[in-house]
Parts: C-alpha cells; sequence; structure tokens
C-alpha cells in the first residue's frame, strides 16, 4: 500500500510539475544556444559573436595555410602531394575566387543588432559596432582585390517568399566604388576605435589606419597602371578605375600612412641590435611589447587556437616529428637581396671555369641585406640551436675533374670512390637537398619568417602559437614612400625607405635620384616576402602577366636583371652546396655551389590576363543576372 | 519469414529504379574557325568559344576548346543553341552575325554537323616557308593584315618556335626567336631564323630525334592569343 502511494505521488508531481502548459510549450527558451535577447545584453557575449566574426577575417596566403605561398616562385612546395604547382602552366582563373556574402550579411546583421542594442552601454556599443565595419570593409576590400566591383551589400536581405527575388539582385558596383567606401568606412570607425598601440588582435585606430593606406594605394595603382592593360577593364567600370583618379587615391594613401607614422604608437622593431638577421626573424615571433605589429591574428597555447607554421616547416635537422622543411623559398627570391653596399650580384659561384671555394658553408651569403637571413634559414646557420646541415653532395677530384657523390635520404653515407677514402661517410647534408625527397631543403633553403624557436613548436601535440601579422608598421613605411613617390615626392618617399634599409643593416642610404618604381617594388618583395603581398602587388601594378609569361627561364635569366620590377620569375631555381675531397688540395673540404632548377620543377608559371579579377561562377551570374562577367574569360 | 523478406528485398531492389533515362550525347558538331575557308591556327589550350543551350534552369555555358590547327568538335544533345566567341578569345574578332544582329550566333544541332565558324583575324600569316639549312631553321612569311578599319592592330612581335612534340607555341617550345615588330619594314616578307638546340630530349622526347616541329606565332598589340602558321615538321637528317 505504502508502494503504491508513492508511486501515485510521484506520478501527480510529474503530472503537474514535468510538463508545460501547451502554450508556454511553444515559447520556451532553448537552452543549447542564445537567443538575440540574451545575447544583445551581455558585453562578453556580444564580444563572442564578433570573436567569429573575427576568425572570419579572408586571407589568400598564410601561415595555417603553407602551400599557397609555393604557387608564385617565391618558394617550392617540398611535399609530394604538392608538386603538381611547379608543374602546371597556367593559373586558373577561379583559383582566388572569393564571393563571400554569407560572411557579409553575418556582418550586416551584426551591424544592425548592434546598432539597435540598447541595453549595452554606449561606450561598448560604439567599440563594437566600428569593429564590424572594420572587418565589413576588410571583406570588402578583399573582395575588391580579387573580383573588382561587387554589390555593396549593407543592409541584411530578407527574402519575403513572394515567389520573386528579383529586388534582392543587385548589380555590381563599380571598382572605384567599392575602394571609395572602404576607404570611407574605415575614416569614420578611425576615431571610435581605440587609439592603443598594445592592442593587436582586435580592430584599433592604427589598423583602421594601415588598412586605408593599403587600400588606398592599390586603387591609386590600379588608377595609375590600369592603362597598361586596356583588356583589363569593363566599360561600366567594374574593373578598372580611371586614371584621373590616382592622384587623389594615392594623397590619401600617404595621409593615412603618415597618421600612423606621426601618431608615435608604432616604430620598427629593434629589439636584437646586436644580430640584425636575428632581429628581422624575432620581429615575427616576439608577442611581447612588439612595437611594430598593428594587427594580428593572434594563437594561444594548449587553447586549441594553435598553427602549426613550424611544424610543417622545421628543418629535419632540428624536426621534432618526422616531417618539416616544406616552404623552400627559391633562389630567385634569395637573389633579390642586395649587398650591403646598395649593389645587386649574384651570388658567386663560379670564377671563370673554375668554381669559387668558400672555407664555411655560409661564407657565400655574407655582406647581404640582413633581411636574407632573416627571412631566409641559409646553409651555416642555426635554428633552434642546431646546425643547419644543408648540402647537396661530395665532389671529389678523379680523372682530372670533379665528380658528384650523393645520397638519396637525409644525410645519407657512403664510399667515396678514391683510393685512401674512409669507408663509409656522410655524402649529404641531413637537411637534403635531395632533388625529388619530400622535406628536403630542395632549393637549398628553409623559410625563416614566422618559424617559432620555441621548443615544442614543431610537436603535433604543442604546435606554435606565433602571430600571422596582417598589418605591421613597415608596410605602412612602404606604403608611405610609394605613395610619396607616385607624387613625386621622392625626397620623402627615400626617407621612408631608408629607415627600413638602416634597420636591414644598410649604411649607405639611398638618394632621391635612386627612387624609381624598380626599386619600390624591389623593397616590398624584400621586406614583406611571405606575408601574402607577392601576387596582388604585382596585380596592382599590372606587371603579373610580364611577371609570369609562360616562358622557359635558364639558370642566366634567374640571376640577371635583379631588382627590375618584371624581371620573369616563372621558375623556380635553386642552390645547391658540395664539400670539396681532394686530399692534399688547399681545397679539401672547402664547399662550392651550383645552380641547379628541382626536377619537379617542370612548367614556366603564366598569369593570363584573366586571372587579373577572378571568374564569378556560373551559378552565382545565373542567380543574378544584373551581374556582369569579369573580362578575359 | 526471413525468405519472403529476402524475396522482397531483392524484388524490390531489381524493379524499384529505372535505368538512367537520358541516353548519352551523341551528335557530334565540328569544324574550323576559319577566314574565308582558311582554318586559323592558335596555341594549345588557350582559345575557346561558348555554346548556351537556352530553357534550362540554371545556365551555364558548354566551353569548347579549340585545337592547334583552329579544328574543334564538341559532343552534343540535339537542340537548339547559341554560339558566342567571348571578345578575349582569339586573335580574331567575331563576325556580327546576319539572323540576330550581334556576335551571337544561332545554331540547331540534330545529329553530327560540320561546321566552320568564319571570324575576321587582325592578320593572316601566308606562305610561310620552314627550311633548313645547316642546324638553322629559317622562316619566310608574308602578313597579310586583314582588319584595317579603327580596329586594326598593329604586330607588336613575331616569334619562330621549335619543339619536339607537333604542340609548340609560347608556353611549349624548345627554341625560340622573336622580331620586333618596330622591326619589321615589309610585313610581305618577313623572316627569322633559330639555330636547333643539340639537347632535344626533355618532356615526353627522347634527345636523339632527328626531327623537330616548327611554327611562327604573331603577337598582336593589345591581343593576349598569338596567331600562328601551321605547324610544320623539319626533318634534321
Amino acid at each position: 500500500m505504502k508502494k503504491y502511494l508513492l508511486i501515485l505521488t510521484a506520478v501527480i508531481s510529474i503530472i503537474t510539475t514535468g510538463c508545460l502548459k501547451d502554450d508556454e510549450f511553444l515559447t520556451t527558451d532553448p537552452t543549447n544556444l542564445l537567443t538575440d535577447d540574451a545575447v544583445w545584453k551581455s558585453p562578453d557575449l556580444v564580444l563572442s559573436v564578433l570573436a567569429d566574426l573575427y576568425d572570419r577575417y579572408p586571407e589568400q596566403q598564410t601561415i595555417t595555410n603553407w602551400a599557397e605561398f609555393t604557387n608564385f616562385d617565391e618558394a617550392f612546395p617540398s611535399e609530394a602531394g604538392q608538386y603538381w604547382r611547379t608543374k602546371q602552366v597556367d593559373y586558373p582563373t577561379g583559383w582566388w575566387s572569393l564571393w563571400d556574402y554569407g560572411y557579409i550579411r553575418d556582418l550586416n546583421l551584426f551591424v544592425q543588432k548592434c546598432q539597435a542594442a540598447n541595453e549595452l552601454g554606449a561606450d561598448a556599443r560604439a567599440r563594437f559596432l566600428a569593429e564590424a565595419r572594420f572587418l565589413r570593409a576588410a571583406i570588402y576590400f578583399e573582395e575588391v582585390k580579387r573580383m573588382g566591383g561587387v554589390p555593396l551589400i549593407l543592409e541584411p536581405m530578407e527574402y519575403n517568399f513572394s515567389g520573386d527575388p528579383t529586388y534582392l539582385q543587385h548589380a555590381r558596383a563599380k571598382e572605384s566604388e567599392v575602394y571609395d567606401f572602404v576607404i570611407s568606412e574605415l575614416d569614420s570607425v578611425k576615431n571610435v576605435l581605440p587609439d592603443d598601440g598594445g592592442i593587436k588582435s582586435r580592430a584599433t585606430r592604427g589598423a583602421a589606419l594601415a588598412m586605408q593606406s593599403r587600400a588606398a594605394l592599390y586603387a591609386g595603382s590600379i588608377a595609375k597602371y590600369g592603362g597598361a592593360t586596356p583588356l583589363v577593364s569593363l566599360p561600366g567600370g567594374e574593373v578598372g578605375i580611371s586614371a584621373d583618379k590616382a592622384v587623389t587615391y594615392f594623397t590619401k594613401a600617404l595621409e593615412a600612412s603618415q597618421a600612423i607614422i606621426t601618431g608615435g604608437k608604432y616604430s620598427l622593431y629593434k629589439k636584437k641590435a646586436e644580430d640584425l638577421q636575428e632581429n628581422f626573424a624575432a620581429l615575427f615571433y616576439d608577442k611581447s611589447n612588439n612595437p611594430e605589429v598593428i594587427f594580428a591574428q593572434d594563437f594561444k597555447l594548449k587553447s586549441g587556437k594553435t598553427q602549426d607554421w613550424t611544424l610543417a616547416n622545421q628543418p629535419w635537422s632540428s624536426a621534432e616529428e618526422q616531417q618539416g622543411g616544406r616552404v623552400n623559398p627559391s633562389l630567385n627570391l634569395a637573389l633579390q637581396y642586395e649587398k650591403l653596399d646598395n649593389t645587386f650580384a649574384p651570388f658567386a659561384t663560379n670564377n671563370g671555369n673554375d668554381y669559387v671555394y668558400y672555407n664555411n658553408p655560409g661564407d657565400i651569403f655574407a655582406g647581404r641585406d640582413n633581411r636574407l637571413g632573416g627571412t631566409i634559414m641559409l646553409p651555416g646557420t642555426r635554428f633552434k640551436g642546431v646546425p643547419l646541415d644543408i648540402w647537396a653532395g661530395v665532389m671529389y677530384w678523379k680523372d682530372g675533374k670533379y665528380n658528384i657523390i650523393s645520397g638519396d635520404n637525409f644525410g645519407d653515407r657512403d664510399s667515396i670512390p678514391v683510393a685512401g677514402a674512409p669507408k663509409s661517410s656522410q655524402v649529404v647534408g641531413t637537411d637534403g637537398p635531395v632533388d625529388g625527397l619530400q622535406y628536403s631543403a630542395q632549393t637549398g633553403f628553409f623559410v625563416r619568417k614566422f618559424m617559432d624557436p620555441t621548443v615544442g613548436s614543431g610537436q603535433i601535440g604543442t604546435r606554435s602559437d606565433v602571430w600571422w601579422i596582417r598589418f605591421r608598421y613597415a608596410e605602412v613605411l612602404l606604403n608611405a614612400a610609394e605613395a610619396a613617390f607616385e607624387l613625386g615626392q621622392t625626397g620623402l618617399s627615400s626617407t621612408y625607405i631608408n629607415q627600413l634599409r638602416e634597420r636591414a643593416g644598410f649604411t649607405t642610404q639611398l638618394t632621391d635620384a635612386q627612387m624609381t618604381f624598380d626599386r619600390i617594388v624591389h623593397e616590398r618583395r624584400v621586406e614583406l616576402a611571405f606575408e601574402g603581398h607577392e601576387m596582388f602587388d604585382n596585380k596592382r601594378w599590372r606587371i603579373a602577366h610580364k611577371v609570369w609569361n609562360g616562358e622557359n627561364i635558364s639558370a642566366t635569366d634567374v640571376t640577371s636583371n635583379l631588382g627590375k620590377a618584371d624581371r620573369v620569375n616563372t621558375m623556380i631555381y635553386a642552390m645547391w652546396g658540395y664539400k670539396i675531397y681532394n686530399p692534399g688540395n688547399a681545397n679539401d673540404g672547402k664547399w662550392v655551389y651550383r645552380i641547379v632548377k628541382p626536377s619537379n620543377v617542370t612548367a614556366a608559371h603564366r598569369f593570363n590576363l584573366g586571372n587579373y579579377y577572378s571568374v564569378i561562377g556560373s551559378d552565382i551570374l545565373s542567380n543574378n543576372p544584373k551581374l556582369v562577367k569579369n573580362p578575359n574569360h | 519469414m526471413k525468405k519472403t523478406f529476402v524475396y522482397i528485398t531483392l524484388a524490390l531492389t531489381a524493379f524499384a529504379c529505372k535505368k538512367d533515362n537520358y541516353d548519352p550525347p551523341s551528335s557530334t558538331l565540328s569544324g574550323h574557325i576559319t577566314y574565308q575557308g582558311v582554318p586559323i591556327n592558335v596555341s594549345s589550350k588557350d582559345v575557346t568559344f561558348e555554346l548556351w543551350e537556352p530553357g534550362w534552369g540554371k545556365s551555364g555555358a558548354i566551353t569548347v576548346n579549340v585545337k592547334e590547327d583552329g579544328s574543334y568538335s564538341a559532343l552534343l544533345f540535339d537542340g537548339n543553341y547559341k554560339l558566342v566567341i567571348p571578345r578575349s578569345q582569339g586573335p580574331f574578332r567575331s563576325i556580327t552575325n546576319a539572323e540576330t544582329k550581334t556576335d551571337t550566333m544561332l545554331l540547331t544541332v540534330s545529329g553530327s554537323r560540320d561546321m566552320n565558324i568564319e571570324v575576321m583575324p587582325y592578320y593572316m600569316v601566308r606562305d610561310a616557308k620552314l627550311t633548313l639549312s645547316g642546324t638553322t631553321v629559317n622562316a619566310n612569311c608574308k602578313l597579310e593584315q586583314i582588319i584595317t578599319d579603327a580596329n586594326a592592330r598593329n604586330v607588336e612581335s613575331v616569334f619562330l618556335y621549335l619543339n619536339q612534340t607537333q604542340f609548340v607555341d609560347g608556353t611549349n617550345y624548345l627554341a625560340r626567336t622573336a622580331l620586333n615588330g618596330g622591326d619589321i619594314t615589309d610585313l610581305a616578307n618577313v623572316n627569322l631564323s633559330v639555330n636547333v638546340p643539340d639537347n632535344r630530349s626533355g618532356n615526353g622526347a627522347s634527345g636523339d630525334q632527328d626531327y623537330v616541329f616548327a611554327r611562327i606565332g604573331v603577337k598582336i598589340s593589345g591581343v593576349e592569343d598569338l596567331l600562328f602558321s601551321e605547324v610544320q615538321q623539319i626533318n634534321l637528317k
């Protein structure tokens, strides 16, 4: 009986309290997601929404996407599955196509809801709003870079289910209109965003000005150089900017850059003045009080948000996993770094018919722009304290000539076929290069920029928290220098460039007369290598179709015309070191270098006119008949 | 019980679905891109035109590639198509179609069809003579300017290409020589010569091949695609 009573009580209590009434049932707050009402009250929750929007910031080449750095002959992809990148002639016209209206809609929704969020504090709300508008400017800038003018949608659009979606279809804005939008939008948010050089991973006044300086510079150069490629334009102005707008844009770019320069919140990184190569490398991995970084994508160890650039690219000699060494900077890039007396010269490999003999493997690189060693790991240097071991084989003297013996795996040993030679000795470096062996330094180089010297950064279980720098002070100086140059103020231009060159170890300043277009292009290439600028820069200067013209180049072509803006750069070349084995000769034990082409480089890259602005997919065109196609497809 | 279930399943599998309800496309549309019936030679994989078949939900073009010798072919379903050569394609301009008054051409495919597409090239390479003398290939040709009205373009440069395969163009060559357009005094008598390289090995060919292929390419200023002469085999022995 007692038992029945208990059951009855339980049943009654479940019936009366367990279920909700019908009308309440449909209005219950969900427990697994947050409603708008809940979010827009709490600054913390709004920040998490914003964090997701920050996370979707558009990128092309970035440290979490290493292979993209190997498309444009800046580096060779040393991974078996990626050799196709140096084997295909044409760049597909849709490769970097971007039509991310999902992201734009989310940003528009955020802006709309934030404007209506009365329960947030006024300051917090203004900052959130400005940040979202900053991100919206960023995505429109990225769209216009890749696609030309796109429809400017600034309100979240809603479908009314009438069966007729034509009112949702918008035509493309002019290319100049999108740039104007980006520039003016950044103008209006820059005064709301915090003016704090210590904030690196959220939008600041500095970040807005830096983006504005870049965007105005892009628009200015398209206006100025677009005339060189008349086929890359559309009659409606969706692609192409008229030449008379160039001065306005360059002036804007200079103003924005100067606002940062005179603002005093940022400066060049010079913490390790005793070693300028290390200083340049540290600028990218040093995250404490780094005065140069303006806006970065940050990472954090043990948080799930880490990156694997170091894991992907660590040299075999100090590798913490059975992988690494993927991005191999090309000789083509290495040759761009000048000698410290301001002259261009190829690396001295030959002296007449004989080789040039070096006592140490690193001697061939001595006396160069320190950004060379700061960007690229050179033979004869160290990473994580371990000496790099990059050399391709042994050259032994036999029958009146040098013969080469090499191995086919990291640090292979063999016996040199000369009487008196030891039974077994190392015949190839622990880091390679072995032609065709993935993870070995197939160009003779590894990448150093963004590499994390912390122990564990190359382990799958740990990875790295070095940030991806999107805007830094040096680029602002370069933007200012270029804008000033284009406006005819060469004196101002050289002042800015010389600051960068001084940090790189140059003692003789460039004179005003030495400021040329080639010089501007050159400084951007060497300072900003592996930071995602190369292709977009060549595109806006309209020299991409000349640089990647599909014609084979020889070793002589690679070492000539250094420092010329439109020098042909279609195939990757390598420079391999060899150890001399010639007992009794003065050159025994010395090092020589040869220029070779890796066997996986078979095609010369070609940038067609259709690559200047990516193809708009046929599904997009067919959904919206108001869109016009991009030219040359 | 279990057996019945198996039988029912088998029966369902056998009768439930029909086979594909479309026959594969079977009509071939082929021909050449021509000027007055003479095929226009172009580079490999660079020149395309579009076929549109209206009347379906979403529109998208069928892209047809033009081969090196100016020929093309496409396997299509029977139907009504619109043919358009995009403005940027080829070293030529489309001819305004009499029927549509635009550059679009209407065509009906019903069974295989051979059709030449007439266009207006900027130039034609006439009487190309490629001869071997010693280890040098000499070329002589006449460049006839076809478009002479407001749309006329200058010759930017003329190239002579050699390759070990029949694909001879700006991205496929062993050796090449260039002549600047400004240096041509007589378009009716253009001369070029290039040395046959000693090392003729490369992708897909061994070094001891005793013949090469050659042709002349013409870069017209402001036009991306090059115009070519016919590929010619040159026997070295």
